[in-house]
Parts: C-alpha cells; sequence; structure tokens
C-alpha cells in the first residue's frame, strides 16, 4: 500500500476503533451506543451555531495541537500545554488591564505578552531537560501545577475586582479586543463567540508548516527529533534545538490566550480551560504531528467537545466524559501502530486489547 | 517557623508517603524490566475509584482493595500489551491512560451513583483501618498506633520484600536481566515478554493499591481527577531514588514531606510580615521540590539500560 495513503488510513482506522471501543462501554453503561454517537456528532453541523460553536472549540485545540506538534518534531513529549496556555492567558490579561494608554498598540502587545510567557512557561523545562537531561514529561506536569496555583493566586489577590464572587479578573481595556468574526461574514451572528483567533490559528498552521519543512531552522529541529546523534554530528546543537522547540511549543499554547481572553471573554477567568492542553496531545498524535492534521483533528474533537453537552442531556447514563475516553482511546490506538501494519489489507478493525495476531510478522 | 516541625508533621509525611512508595514501587517493577511507565497516574485512579465503588457495594475495604488491584491489573494488561506485543511507543501510550482515566472514572460513577464523578461516602468502619484496630486495648490510644495506617506499614513491607526479590531471587535477577540487557537474557533462555509483563501488571496492583489507599484510606470516596500528579511525583521519587526500592521509599518519604508541609504550614508559618502565606505558594511547593530534585539528581541516576527500548527478537543480531 502506498505511503502516503497509509499514512492517513492509520488516523482513521485508529477512529474508528477509538469509536467501536467506546461504543461498548456505551453498551455497558446502559445506552445505545447509536443514540449517543448521533447525539455527539450531528449537533456540530448546523448553521450558524453548531459550525459557528465547533470552530469556535476547535481554535483552542489548533493552537495546543500544534504546540505538542511542534514539541513531538524534535522528539520532546509537552504535556505541559496547559499551564502554558493558563500562564499567557493570565499575561494577555495582565496587558490588558494595565496597558490602557497603549492604545491600539494594546491589542498586538496583548498578543505578544501572550506568547511570550507561553514560550518561557515551556522553555524553563526545556532548559532543565537540555542542562541537566531530567525528563521533560514530568517537570512539564509539574510546570501546570504551579502555573495553575501561581496564576489564581495573583488573581485572587491582586486583579480580582473586589467583592467579585467569582474568581476573575477586572475586564481588559477595548482596545485590547479581538472582534468576533460575526462582524465581517455576512449570516454569522454576533452572539456566536467564534473570534479572529481563528484566523490567527489557521495562520499559525501555514506557518509552522513553512518553519519546519521549508525553513533550515525547521529542518534542524526535525533532525534532532528524528536522529539527535546524527544531528549533533551534522553540527546541530541539540541542546539549543531542545529550548528552542519548546519555547517554539509554548508560544503556540499561548496563543490560546489570545483566543480566550483578547477574543471571547475579555478579561482571565480562572480555570477557563477544558482541558485544552491535554486534548491537544491527542490532536497532535491524531493529526501525526503535521499543522493539516493538527487542523482535522482538531476539528473532529471540536466535534466530540460540542456533542457532549447534548449526549449529557439527553441520554441516561452517558456523560460528557465519554469524550474525553474517546480521546484517550483515539491515542492509544494511534500509539499502537504497529497493530495495524499486518492486518491492513484485510481492513480488520480490532482494538488493541485483544491480543492473538498469531502469526504476523513484524514488518521492518 | 519552627512551630511546623510537630509530630503531627511526621505522622502527615508517613500518611502522604505511602501512596507514593506504593505508586513508585509499581513502577519500579515496570521499569526495572526495561518497560517505562508513565499511566502510574491512571492506574492510582483506576485503583482509587474501583475500591470506592467496590467498597461501598462490598462493606470491606479489603475487597475494595483486592478489587482495586485487579482493575490494576486490568488497565496494565492493556499497557502492556500496547508496549510490549505491539511495540508502541510507551511514554505515548502511558499518556493515552491517563487521559482516558480523567475521563473513564467519571462516566462509571454517573452510572453506577448517578454522581458527577464522585463515589458515595464510605463510613468510617468500612476504610482501610489504623494500626491502631489490631493493637490490644491498652496500647490503642498511642499516636504511633492512631495515626499510621495498616497500608503504610504494609507499603513498607513490600519495599523491603521487593528489595529481597530483586536481589536475592531468581524471578528478581531475571526481572533485572530483561531490562538490562535482553538480548543476552534471551539467549540465556530467558522469556523477555513474560518477565515483562510481569513487570508492568505487577505495576498495576501495586500503583492501583496506592490509589485505593488514597479514596479509601486516606480520604472516604473518590473524587474526580483526586491523585492530583503523585502517580508523576511517584515516577520522579523512582528516578531519585535511583530504581533501587529502599532509596525510592526514602525519595517518597520526602515528597510526602512536601506534601505534609502545604497541610501543616498554613496558618502555622508566617511571613516575617506576620501576614498568612497565600495558600497557592505552600500548594506548589511538592511540585517545586519534584522539579529540583530531578534536575539535581538525574544525572547521577542510571536507568536499567534497555528502559523503553521495545524488545523485537528478529532484530537481535
Amino acid at each position: 500500500m502506498k505511503a502516503p495513503l497509509r499514512e492517513l488510513l492509520f488516523p482513521v482506522v485508529a477512529v474508528l476503533a477509538a469509536f467501536f471501543v467506546g461504543g461498548i462501554i456505551v453498551l455497558l453503561i446502559g445506552d445505545n451506543p447509536i443514540e449517543t454517537y448521533r447525539l455527539l456528532i450531528g449537533s456540530a453541523f448546523s448553521w450558524p451555531d453548531g459550525v459557528g460553536y465547533t470552530l469556535f472549540y476547535a481554535t483552542p485545540l489548533i493552537f495546543t495541537g500544534l504546540a505538542v506538534a511542534v514539541a513531538f518534531r524534535c522528539g520532546l513529549l509537552n504535556i505541559g500545554a496547559e499551564g502554558q496556555l493558563y500562564v499567557a492567558a493570565f499575561a494577555a490579561a495582565w496587558v490588558g488591564i494595565k496597558g490602557g494608554g497603549a492604545g491600539i498598540f494594546l491589542l498586538p502587545l496583548c498578543c505578544v505578552a501572550a506568547v511570550a510567557a507561553g514560550a518561557i512557561w515551556a522553555g524553563i523545562p526545556g532548559l532543565l531537560k537540555a542542562r541537566f537531561g531530567s525528563h521533560e514529561v514530568i517537570n512539564t506536569i509539574m510546570m501546570n501545577f504551579i502555573a495553575v496555583a501561581l496564576v489564581s493566586y495573583f488573581t485572587q489577590y491582586h486583579y480580582k475586582i473586589p467583592g467579585d464572587p467569582i474568581l476573575q479578573t477586572a475586564p481588559i481595556d477595548p482596545h485590547g479586543h479581538l472582534a468576533r468574526l460575526g462582524a465581517i461574514i455576512p449570516g454569522l451572528p454576533q452572539r456566536i463567540p467564534l473570534n479572529f483567533a481563528f484566523v490567527l490559528a489557521l495562520v499559525a498552521c501555514g506557518v509552522v508548516y513553512v518553519f519546519l519543512w521549508k525553513t533550515s531552522w525547521g529542518y534542524e529541529l526535525r533532525a534532532t527529533g528524528s536522529n539527535p546523534l546524527a544531528a549533533e554530528y551534522g553540527g546541530v546543537s541539540v541542546r539549543r534545538q531542545v529550548v528552542l522547540a519548546m519555547a517554539i511549543s509554548g508560544g503556540l499554547a499561548g496563543m490560546v490566550g489570545i483566543h480566550e481572553v483578547l477574543g471571547y471573554r475579555h478579561r482571565y477567568y480562572d480555570g477557563f480551560s477544558d482541558n485544552y492542553g491535554f486534548t491537544g496531545i491527542a490532536v497532535a498524535l491524531l493529526g501525526r504531528n503535521h499543522p493539516a492534521g493538527v487542523l482535522a483533528a482538531a476539528v473532529l474533537f471540536a466535534i466530540l467537545q460540542r456533542g457532549g453537552v447534548p449526549v449529557d442531556a439527553f441520554t441516561q447514563h452517558v456523560s460528557k466524559d465519554i469524550v474525553q475516553i474517546l480521546q484517550g482511546l483515539v491515542i492509544l490506538f494511534v500509539a499502537a501502530e504497529a497493530l495495524f501494519r499486518g492486518p491492513l489489507a484485510r481492513k480488520r478493525v480490532k482494538p488493541a486489547v485483544a491480543s492473538g495476531m498469531s502469526g504476523t510478522v513484524a514488518e521492518p | 517557623m519552627a512551630d511546623v516541625f510537630t509530630l503531627s508533621l511526621v505522622f502527615s509525611s508517613i500518611r502522604l508517603a505511602t501512596p507514593l512508595v506504593l505508586a513508585a514501587l509499581g513502577g519500579l517493577y515496570s521499569e526495572r524490566s526495561g518497560v517505562i511507565n508513565i499511566a502510574l497516574e491512571g492506574l492510582m485512579l483506576a485503583g482509587a475509584f474501583t475500591a470506592a465503588a467496590i467498597t461501598h457495594f462490598a462493606g470491606s475495604p479489603w475487597i475494595g482493595l483486592l478489587a482495586a488491584m485487579a482493575a490494576g491489573v486490568a488497565v496494565a494488561s492493556i499497557h502492556a500489551v500496547v508496549c510490549i506485543r505491539f511495540k508502541a511507543d510507551q511514554v505515548v501510550a502511558g499518556t493515552a491512560i491517563n487521559i482516558m482515566f480523567l475521563g473513564l472514572p467519571a462516566v462509571l460513577s454517573a452510572a453506577l451513583f448517578l454522581s458527577s464523578g464522585s463515589t458515595p461516602q464510605i463510613p468510617k468502619e468500612q476504610l482501610l483501618p489504623a494500626l491502631a484496630a489490631y493493637a490490644p486495648g491498652g496500647l490503642a490510644s498511642l499516636r504511633l498506633l492512631t495515626d499510621v495506617s495498616v497500608m503504610s506499614v504494609l507499603a513498607v513491607i513490600l519495599g523491603l520484600v521487593t528489595h529481597y526479590v530483586l536481589r536475592h531471587t531468581p524471578f528478581g535477577l531475571r526481572l533485572r536481566a530483561v531490562g538490562e540487557n535482553p538480548e543476552a537474557a534471551d539467549a540465556a533462555g530467558v522469556r523477555v515478554t513474560r518477565f515483562r509483563y510481569a513487570g508492568v501488571l505487577l505495576s498495576g496492583a501495586f500503583a492501583a493499591a496506592g490509589g485505593a489507599y488514597l479514596s479509601i484510606g486516606q480520604a472516604s470516596l473518590f473524587t474526580r481527577n483526586m491523585s492530583a500528579g503523585r502517580g508523576f511525583i511517584a515516577l520522579a521519587a523512582l528516578i531519585f531514588g535511583k530504581w533501587r526500592p529502599v532509596q525510592t521509599m526514602l525519595a517518597c518519604l520526602l515528597f510526602g514531606f512536601a506534601e505534609a508541609l502545604t497541610i501543616q504550614m498554613p496558618g502555622v508559618v508566617k511571613l516575617p510580615s506576620g501576614e498568612d502565606i497565600p495558600v497557592q505558594f505552600i500548594q506548589m511547593i511538592p511540585y517545586i521540590v519534584t522539579m529540583v530534585v530531578l534536575a539535581g539528581f538525574i544525572g547521577q541516576s542510571r536507568a536499567p539500560k534497555a528502559l523503553g527500548i521495545p524488545y523485537d527478537k528478529e532484530q537481535r543480531v
């Protein structure tokens, strides 16, 4: 089977396998899988609400998906997107609150703040890995917890409106607002929160593609991921690539802050992230760490996320957590690539749990 | 500042180190056999949920504990098959399990208990007991016995047993061989995959036991994501402890101490100005400690040589 076609087939089979196992779980809890899936997927396609909200949900996932994908291309697993996007969002809000005097420069300033904060937050574990060799998986997870605590502290003690029971900051200066797409797309009402950050996300996909495959810096990053020893031999400083990759990754994750604070709530709202960081991992893996794949996978997950609400409401037992289970299953199946090598010709979709593929020889 | 160093702190440290010890020992079995197990967090959650749910129905914490360990073995078997049989990237597979177990307990508890993620509260008599439950009447009021759980003692015993097993039994020797040099072990007739399966399944049982202690030993119910990163801290302790049982246990005690500080410090230790330290900074302590420890000691730590590399018989030269 041709290589590019096979590349495309893996994610599709993984998703199908995940849905299959998910369906069994739904059956075991006592609901109808067909009904559940119909609810899950159906609500995403109406206009304007379905499409609008789906793309709105997809935007942060595109950013975190790109973030994880870029890190992965350098051989790093960035689990810290969650923490990075929190500090970035807070940074954007902080600049937005304090920088009213900057006028029209406020919006770009806030964006820069978000990206910089995310880059720094990811750069720290990157530095630790480059300098001390400590595993970025554990460090980024630790940074997540530290980020949540830190940002919560600043919000609660310094930037909350006194008397406001909700843990959120004061609103940002109107100059920092990012317009909703409803302002320029006819037929899209302004009440739908889809905003220009979505356009930014699409641009980011393009930029990441060009960076990774059309520039020498991107080449060095990918080389480090493929074979660090060979890259080092070829003159690439692996240590520098590690820090750089993590910083870029964090910057991308930080753009979620632009979407959330500048484009949506116009303030920092504690705990706003609906697991965007972790879902980004699933998105990146499903999208095979390629910007186009990330875009598609992000939209898929957004469809699932949108569908979580009616599933929660209209089924007897299934809650919207089924979405997270499906996501985990998708990653599991994508990870177990070897599963699909042998029987791919016969298109057998067997969950990884059932073993018994006797006789299939693993291809070199 | 000195006010915080009380006996309560000691008992707190022991109590909080217990789930870490169990999870870290689990990680040890897996990693010494050569399979990275990042899924300790998810395994702990699986164990915590199962223990709470089963204890609610069965009325006995011991049945809950056994059920939790069985659940841990079941979940670990997924990791084992994906990593050993299908040679997937072990870190990615472990992460997948962790993500799944952020959501799966909630779905199950919604189905079983119509709740949003927590299990029903379990009455005190049905929780894992403190040592005092086994002490003769006169001694039963001793702080040492009322504040230390049976599980803590079990954890330490298991740690010492692990040390003995790894060092002095044929099983332990083969397990280690499979993690250091699977090719040589294979040539000597040791079934590499079998021992790796054993390592991973054991890690499931242990980590789930650690999780069970969280829900039916320390708390009295399961809440969403109640492990709060402990699986990863256990992993850090394992690395800090150079993948050796006794040193790992001591590392867990250190992290338990860091966590105990987060409980004992608020209100007790104050800033020089007399104000309370904001609770968020205290909460950060265990995580910062983990990072510092990892940075400081990873260089001197030697992982099992074949850790993370799937064993492919056909690639043997």
